[in-house]
C-alpha cells in the first residue's frame, strides 16, 4: 500500500517551493494548436464522410465505419513512417483524441516490442493503451445498453 | 576498526586512489551538444549497429571500460575489480557487459548516481587494501530509458517542461594505486574522501520532474559533508551534481541556503551543461551516463589542466520504479559525494 | 459537401481537442487516460442522447474524436438492445464500432510488422 503517512511541515513548504519554481508550460499557445490541428483532422475526415457519402453512396451506418476505418488507416500508417510523433509534439491534445490518435497508440508500443517476440511483445504491446479504451468502452456500452432496457 | 572516517557519513581515504584514465562514448545529440568537443566517441546512430537500443548500450559500457584500459595501456586480466551500474531492470547493460570483459564483477544499483557510487567503493576497496586497479562504469541510452520507463518513441505525446532527456552514453574511470606501473591519461587526480549518501524523500511525485525529486538528497550530502569536515562551500573550487538540471539545480541552491551554505557562484549541474537551451531537452540531461561522460570526458580534463583544484563530485539518482510510480509513491532520492583533487 | 459542414466540423473538432488539451495541461492526464476518459464519456453521453445533436450538426468534427468513437459504441448497444434484447445490449456496441476496431488491430499489427521506431532528436 501506499505510504498513507501525513505530509511533514518540510515536505509540503518544498513541494510548494517546486511548483512556484517549476516552469509552466503554456496553456494558451497549446490549446490554440491543439484546436487547430483537431479540427483539421476533423475536416480530412468530412472530406472522407462526403466521399462514402456522395460517391460510394454508403449507407449512414458503412459511412461511419468507412471513414474511421480510412482515418484509423492513416493514423496507423504516420506513426509508422515516423510522423505522428512529430505532429503530436506540436498539437498535443490536437492529434491524441482524434481517432488518428487511437491509432498511434496502438502501432507505436506494437512496433517498438517487435524485439520481444511476435506474440507477448507485438501482439501483447498492440493493447497495452488500446486495451483500457477497449475495456471500458465496451464496458460502459454494455450497461448503458442493460440499463436502456429498464426505460 | 572504524579509523578513515570523519563524523558519519564522510570518509577520508588514508592512501588516495589515483584517477589513471577516463573513457567516455556519447551519441549525436550529446555530441552537438556544448561538451561535445570533449567526448571520446560520438556515435553518428545510436543503435551503434546493433539489432537493439539494449544492445547498443551494452556495446557502449563493454567499449568504455575496454578504451579506457588502453588508455592506460593495460589488459582486462590486470584490473581487480570492475564496479558499475546502468537504469534497465536487472542492470543487464553493466551484467552482460562484465560478462565479455571477464573482469571480477560487483553490479550496482543507483539510478543516475551509480557513476559516483562505483568511485566510491571503488575508492574504499582500494583504500581497504583489496585492489590496485578498479574499473568504475555507468551507462544510459534514451531509447532503453525511454521504452522502460515512459511512453513509447513513436507515441505522439508532448514535450513536459519540466521533464529531463536521458543522456544516451557511457563513461568509465579507471582508479590505480601508486604501486601500479601503467601509462596515465591524468598524473595528479586524486580522489581523497567520499560521501555515502542518505535516500532522502520530500513526497515529489511527479515522475516528469525528476530534478525537484533528487535535489534534497544532494543538498543533504553536501550540507552533512560540510559539517562533518568542518569546511564551508568556500573550501571547494567547483560544486558538481550529476543530473538535476535547471530546476533542480536552482532547488538545489536554495535548500543550502536554507542550511546557511552558499553554493550558487561555485555549482555546475552535469545535466545543465551537457545540452544548450536550444537542444529542445526541456530542464536539461538526466541519466547515469549524464554524470559519467561529463566527469570523464570535461571535469577531469579541467581538473588535470588546472581550472580548479579541488571538486566535490555527487551523482545523483531517483529511486522509483515503474511499478512503484503506478501505484502512487513518492520518488526518493539518493546523492553519493566524492572530493576529487589535484595534487 | 458544403462548406457549412467544413466549418463546423473544424469549429467542433477543435473545440472537443481543447478540451483534452485543458485536461492534459492542468491536470497531468497521460494521453492513455485522455483515451479511456474521452470514449468512456461519449458512451455516457450517447445514451442521454446529448452528443446526437453534435453529430447532427457538425459530422465528422463529432465523430473523429474518440467521444465519437464513444458515441458509435453507446448509441449501438442502445439500438440493439431495443431489438434484441440483452443479448443486443452485448453485442450493438461492438458490432456498430467493429470496423474501426478491426481496422486498428489489422493496421496496428501491420505498420508494426513493417516498421522500426527511430529515435528523438
Amino acid at each position: 500500500m501506499t505510504n498513507k503517512k501525513p505530509a511533514t511541515k518540510q515536505e509540503l513548504e518544498y513541494q510548494q517551493l517546486v511548483s512556484e519554481r517549476a516552469p509552466k508550460s503554456k496553456v494558451l499557445a497549446q490549446c490554440v494548436k491543439a484546436f487547430l490541428s483537431g479540427g483539421l483532422i476533423c475536416c480530412i475526415g468530412q472530406l472522407f464522410r462526403d466521399f462514402a457519402r456522395l460517391c460510394l453512396h454508403l449507407g449512414e451506418t458503412d459511412v461511419a465505419s468507412f471513414t474511421a476505418i480510412v482515418m484509423v488507416f492513416l493514423g496507423a500508417m504516420l506513426t509508422g513512417v515516423g510522423v505522428y510523433d512529430r505532429i503530436g509534439s506540436w498539437a498535443g491534445a490536437g492529434s491524441v483524441v482524434p481517432i488518428t490518435g487511437f491509432a498511434n497508440s496502438i502501432v507505436s508500443p506494437a512496433m517498438e516490442f517487435r524485439p520481444e517476440g511476435f506474440v507477448l511483445g507485438l501482439g501483447a504491446k498492440l493493447f497495452s493503451i488500446a486495451g483500457p479504451v477497449l475495456v471500458y468502452g465496451i464496458g460502459a456500452s454494455i450497461v448503458v445498453g442493460l440499463v436502456s432496457l429498464l426505460f | 576498526m572504524r579509523n578513515k572516517c570523519i563524523g558519519r557519513r564522510t570518509v577520508a581515504f588514508a592512501c588516495p586512489p589515483r584517477i589513471l584514465a577516463g573513457e567516455t562514448v556519447v551519441s549525436k545529440i550529446e555530441g552537438e551538444g556544448p561538451l561535445g568537443k570533449f567526448f571520446d566517441t560520438v556515435l553518428e546512430d545510436d543503435t551503434w549497429g546493433e539489432k537493439t537500443w539494449e544492445l547498443a548500450e551494452r556495446k557502449m559500457f563493454e567499449h568504455v571500460v575496454r578504451a579506457a584500459l588502453e588508455k592506460a595501456n593495460l589488459s582486462p586480466g590486470e584490473v581487480d575489480i570492475l564496479l558499475g551500474g546502468d537504469l534497465l531492470n536487472q542492470i543487464i547493460s553493466a551484467n552482460f557487459a562484465a560478462r565479455e570483459l571477464g573482469i571480477p564483477f560487483i553490479g550496482l544499483y543507483g539510478a543516475c548516481s551509480t557513476m559516483a557510487e562505483s568511485l566510491l567503493l571503488g575508492a574504499m576497496l582500494m583504500d581497504g587494501g583489496f585492489a590496485s586497479c578498479v574499473a568504475c562504469a555507468a551507462s544510459s541510452h534514451f531509447c532503453t530509458a525511454e521504452r522502460q520507463y515512459r511512453m513509447p518513441l513513436e507515441m505522439g505525446t508532448q514535450a513536459i517542461p519540466t521533464a529531463q532527456r536521458t543522456v544516451t552514453g557511457a563513461g568509465c574511470t579507471l582508479l590505480a594505486d601508486d604501486t601500479l606501473i601503467a601509462k596515465a591519461q591524468y598524473q595528479a587526480v586524486y580522489v581523497t574522501h567520499g560521501v555515502i549518501g542518505r535516500v532522502v524523500d520530500l513526497g515529489v511525485k511527479d515522475a516528469a520532474n525528476m530534478g525537484a525529486a533528487m535535489a534534497p538528497a544532494a543538498a543533504d550530502t553536501f550540507v552533512t559533508h560540510l559539517r562533518e569536515t568542518s569546511q564551508t562551500a568556500e573550501s571547494y573550487d567547483i560544486v558538481v551534481t550529476g543530473d538535476l538540471g535547471r530546476l533542480g539545480g536552482e532547488l538545489f541552491q536554495e535548500l543550502c541556503k536554507k542550511e546557511n551554505v552558499d553554493v550558487a557562484e561555485r555549482h555546475v549541474d552535469c545535466g545543465n551543461i551537457i545540452f544548450a537551451p536550444d537542444q529542445n531537452v526541456n530542464c536539461g540531461g538526466s541519466g547515469c551516463a549524464c554524470s559519467a561522460v561529463t566527469l570523464n570526458g570535461y571535469l577531469l580534463k579541467r581538473l588535470e589542466a588546472g581550472d580548479f583544484r579541488r571538486m566535490f563530485f555527487m551523482a545523483t539518482g531517483a529511486l522509483m520504479s515503474t511499478t512503484s510510480g503506478m501505484q502512487g509513491e513518492s520518488i526518493p532520492g539518493v546523492a553519493h559525494g566524492l572530493v576529487i583533487e589535484r595534487r | 459537401m458544403e462548406f457549412r459542414d467544413y466549418l463546423y466540423a473544424f469549429l467542433i473538432g477543435g473545440g472537443i481537442c481543447v478540451i483534452g488539451q485543458l485536461l492534459m495541461s492542468y491536470t497531468n492526464l497521460t494521453p492513455a487516460r485522455i483515451l479511456v476518459l474521452f470514449v468512456t464519456v461519449g458512451v455516457f453521453l450517447a445514451a442521454f442522447g446529448l452528443y446526437e445533436p453534435l453529430v447532427k450538426l457538425a459530422g465528422a468534427g463529432a465523430t473523429i474524436p474518440l467521444t465519437g468513437f464513444g458515441y458509435a459504441l453507446g448509441k449501438g448497444a442502445i439500438e440493439a438492445a431495443g431489438e434484441n434484447g440483452v443479448l443486443g445490449a452485448f453485442t450493438g456496441g461492438v458490432i456498430a464500432t467493429a470496423g474501426g476496431i478491426a481496422a486498428a488491430v489489422f493496421f496496428g499489427a501491420l505498420n508494426a510488422i513493417i516498421f522500426k521506431p527511430k529515435t528523438k532528436k
